[in-house]
């Protein structure tokens, strides 16, 4: 019945696969996103809503390239979304900080940075370090324990949830089939099409996008490919809406459009996303107190925790299938920093059947097998 | 307070008061913790310092709380109150702010006691100055000597509106009208129960009620309401006929106050008689989670003379885990009086299941009142394919404000099975996470962490 | 909006942005206000919609008000005190009050 009914089936209907599944869509396939249910282990309405350049890329040069070519695509992106939906996803690139509270944190953190930027072949861009006084220019309410922190004007944000929102009406509005509650068990390829099979039905389409983050590394080996990931959980502490008092996104604690504070950046070795830790929440609102002492009296409405999408390196992985032509990998831990990329850049080069190695190719799982043997 | 107690009661209404009394007896070391200013819950409310010199206004069964308040002081229990406990988990560690002051407590048994509020009636408008629950009225009425003044409206069914109809007129409130909105099939499901509840205690009080309140108001039949104004209510209008008015009192029964519950991990389930999620407890009210009880209303809706007998047999069952020799009453006599309290639940639920109308709105009416969400953008979105409140959330921002979905959630819920053709118990609930109510960051930041957990954010 | 049943007790003072008003030892804030007739506590930090009480147990949070300089207390949780002050609330809170 549903034979061939579709170019593309994208596994995934997160942040990661509806960009993808969007970016398809604008290319002409008939698209299918399969996603899981309400209570799915979601990282994209856990994530952080940075559109972050600064640290990204020690230990594979390229995807410091790799982001920033993301971080450039994103205006034109976010404004394309709009056009479309008419729904406003509030990306701004105001620049942003890292903010150490001791010279200590500091002098780690310019470390860091030189590492980084030292690298060989690595993309070069504005990162500075900015003692107490020079930060204090630019965010005046931070607190007497902050002993300065890393600048970059490439950093900025975005409204996370609205993007997830916006581009499942974009989808929407391009007849793209999405089809929740279909968490999908087994994928086979016969006759040069890939069978899904899902508890509610099995869906054909002509190729495969895998981007269902960490349970990337289950469905992955079902066509000859692989996503080794390590999940992580992270936690986050949001205020009530406050009047705007911070114009630049700090790595742990940004003001939302709507006047949230959000504040975390915390690593546990679980996979629960249910639990909570009270004492790691604690922690994260010491330092955010300690930052911007003014945060004291504002309310904690909510927490969250969820589990971030992690590979084993931290990095993306990009792959296409030897074995199962037309099937593909997109995964990856920053999936709102690299939505324009896989939006603009990924989609395109799975609609036309190969992905570009000039652009991805560092990203291959294969690098896996590269460093074990090495 | 201690660092730690044999049982922390959480809510000092008729099951917690009893379940501390209980306790406290038998010589655990208990603690009792209260958000309002004073003990006795919603229906016992300022029942220790009552303004309301009348006792006819207020009635008998608002009394007998008087009791239950002496015995619950005199029993050696610890109560707090002011008291804002905001998270509990399966570790029995019982997060409460005190006079902003945030610690946890560690407890060996939890009775979780929080009550009831009232089900969400999302009907266009509802937001407006001037528009409130009948059970607000009836709050100020009982703990401020508060009655209203201007044109007052009261709309909705159940047993509190009847109650609060009647108190407001026996201390001399001018009532413009009240509104039934019970539809009349409801009738001849409830007549089923009919025979259980003729041998109820409800049956002859709630008889009495109804007549006094028609005796001596306007009671009329309605199916749609609607408040009207800009800055503040200006009229009412029902089934297209307009009334000027001041304050409009809504009501259409009430619904286990499950936030803490739910945050602490307990199992709960969709109850169709009482269109509401429910705890799944065992006979002495213990929940999935070992340790941790649900007493009262919270563990589904039977009313304050019911709540008091779970909140027994919920910390008789605590006394016997933790100090097997203590001398405990007898659970079956409370198990007895339950059963007789509960016999009439199933007529109340059947005759005031309010309308899917009510229940379930449409268009431009607000369901999530703290983000401003309207029912046309849930319904919308559920049509896309969003299948369940916690996507939901994540597209709309309802359940995310300071209330933390306690106005909207069952709305919520019910739009989106509604639209996607599930069952409530399908859709489920929106997952909640301590704190569930609002601390300050500066009291979480001075909450203890140990090495690891610093260590999961400092690196 | 409402009024007092009779002979209420004691009573003392306190200001709403500015204005006194009486109040009964034993009203929270939110009562106080009501027993007023101050017909909105705050204007919501989403729509700068004006809202007033609507639970007063606590849940709904439609009565949050500043008291004694902190922001987006619960009014109907905060007994009166004798000379508080207490302010409307404005859209979005302040950040440091």
């Amino acid at each position: 019945m549903l034979k061939d009914a579709y170019d593309v089936a994208v596994v995934g209907g997160g942040l990661v696969g509806v960009a993808t599944a969007w970016g398809l869509a604008r290319e002409g396939c008939r698209v299918v996103v399969l996603d899981e249910g309400d209570r799915a282990v979601r990282a994209s309405r856990g994530n952080f809503a940075l559109v972050w350049v600064q640290s990204k890329g020690y230990g594979l040069a390229p995807y410091a390239g790799w982001t920033v070519r993301s971080s450039e695509a994103w205006a034109g992106f976010a404004e394309t979304l709009k056009q479309e939906t008419g729904l406003d996803v509030c990306f701004q690139r105001p620049g942003g900080f890292h903010l150490a509270l001791s010279e200590a944190e500091l002098q780690a953190r310019a470390d860091a940075l030189k590492r980084l930027h030292n690298q060989p072949g690595i993309v070069q861009y504005k990162a500075e370090i900015l003692d107490h006084a020079a930060v204090k220019r630019m965010l005046p309410d931070i607190g007497p324990e902050v002993a300065g922190g890393s600048y970059c004007p490439l950093d900025g944000h975005v409204n996370s949830l609205r993007l997830f929102r916006t581009l499942h009406t974009a989808l929407n509005a391009r007849g793209v089939t999405y089809l929740p509650d279909h968490r999908v068990e087994a994928i086979t390829r016969e006759g040069g099409e890939f069978q899904l099979v899902t508890a509610r039905g099995t869906i054909t389409a002509g190729k495969v996008a895998l981007a269902a983050g960490n349970a990337n590394m289950r469905l992955a080996p079902m066509v000859g490919l692989e996503a080794p990931m390590l999940p992580e959980r992270g936690q986050i502490v949001v205020t009530e809406r406050l009047r705007p008092f911070l114009h630049h996104p700090v790595v742990t604690l940004r003001q939302t459009d709507e006047g949230t504070v959000m504040i975390g950046d915390s690593r546990e070795e679980s996979t629960d996303p249910r639990g909570l830790t009270i004492g790691v929440s604690a922690t994260e609102a010491s330092r955010a107190v300690r930052m911007f002492p003014l945060l004291a009296s504002a309310n904690v409405v909510r927490t969250w925790s969820a589990i971030r999408v992690m590979t084993q390196d931290g990095f993306p992985i990009y792959d296409q299938s030897e074995s199962h032509p037309g099937a593909f990998t997109v995964c990856c831990h920053s999936g709102v920093t690299l939505a324009a990329n896989h939006a603009l850049t990924v989609a395109p080069m799975i609609a036309r059947g190969a992905l570009d190695a000039s652009l991805v190719g560092p990203f291959s799982a294969r690098r896996f097998h590269v460093q074990a043997a090495g | 307070m201690n660092e730690s107690y044999d049982l922390v009661v959480i809510g000092g209404g008729p099951a917690g008061l009893a379940a501390a009394s209980t306790a406290a007896r038998a010589g655990l070391a208990t603690v009792l913790f209260d958000e309002n200013p004073g003990i006795g819950g919603q229906i016992y409310r300022g029942i220790t310092a009552n303004p309301v010199r009348n006792r006819a206004i207020l009635g008998e069964e608002y009394w007998a709380g008087t009791a239950l308040a002496a015995e619950a002081k005199a029993s050696g229990a610890t109560i707090v109150n002011g008291a804002t406990v905001w998270s509990l988990d399966a570790s029995l560690a019982v997060g409460v702010s005190v006079a902003g002051r945030a610690r946890t407590i560690q407890a060996r048994r939890v009775i979780v006691a929080t009550g009831a509020l009232e089900r969400p009636f999302a009907i266009p408008g509802w937001t407006l100055p001037g528009v409130m629950t009948a059970g607000a009225a009836q709050t100020v009425l009982k703990a401020q000597g508060l009655l209203p003044n201007g044109r007052t409206v009261l709309a909705g069914s159940g047993p509190l509106l009847w109650l609060l109809a009647a108190q407001m007129l026996r201390a001399g409130a001018r009532l413009e009208a009240v509104f039934d909105t019970t539809p009349p099939l409801n009738w001849s499901r409830a007549a089923l129960y009919l025979p259980d509840f003729l041998l109820s205690p409800y049956f002859k009080k709630g008889l009495a009620l109804m007549r006094e309140v028609k005796r001596r108001t306007k009671v009329r039949a309605a199916r749609h309401i609607e408040a009207v104004g800009t800055d503040k209510l200006r009229e009412v209008v029902v089934d297209g006929r307009r009334i000027p008015s001041d304050l409009l009192l809504l009501h259409q029964g009430v619904v286990p106050n499950v936030n803490l519950a739910i945050a602490a991990g307990i199992d709960h389930r969709w109850d169709a008689r009482q269109l509401c999620f429910v705890p799944v407890l065992d006979a002495d009210f213990g929940s999935s989670v070992p340790g941790i009880a649900v007493a009262g209303d919270g563990a589904g809706i039977a009313g304050g003379t019911a709540a008091a007998e779970r909140g027994r047999i919920a910390a008789i069952a605590a006394v016997r885990a933790l100090a097997p020799d203590a001398a405990v009453p007898d659970p079956q006599s409370a198990r007895q009086r339950l059963q007789r309290e509960e016999l009439g639940r199933a007529f109340l639920d059947e005759l005031y299941r309010p309308p899917k109308a009510l229940r379930r709105p449409e268009g431009g009416t607000i369901v999530c009142r703290c983000e401003e969400v309207t029912a046309a953008e849930v319904r919308k979105t559920a049509q896309m394919g969003c299948e369940g409140p916690n996507q939901m959330k994540a597209f709309l921002r309802c359940g995310m404000g300071p209330c933390q979905g306690r106005l909207c959630g069952l709305t919520v819920t019910e739009l989106i099975a509604e639209e996607r053709g599930r069952t409530p118990d399908e859709v489920g609930y929106y997952r909640l996470r301590p704190p569930v109510k609002p601390i300050t960051l500066g009291e979480l930041a001075s909450l203890p962490a140990s090495e690891a957990e610093r260590r999961a954010v400092e690196r | 909006m409402f009024k007092r049943l009779g002979d209420t007790g004691a009573t003392l003072t306190l200001t709403v942005d500015g204005k006194p008003i009486r109040a009964r030892i034993g009203d929270t804030v939110a009562a106080a206000m009501l027993a007023a007739g101050i017909d909105h506590c705050r204007t919501t930090p989403v729509s700068g919609a004006p809202r007033a009480p609507y639970c007063l147990m606590g849940v709904c949070f439609e009565c949050l008000v500043t008291v004694d300089g902190v922001g987006s207390r619960q009014g109907c949780l905060v007994p009166v005190a004798e000379g508080m002050k207490v302010e409307t609330q404005l859209g979005k809170r302040e950040a440091g009050r």
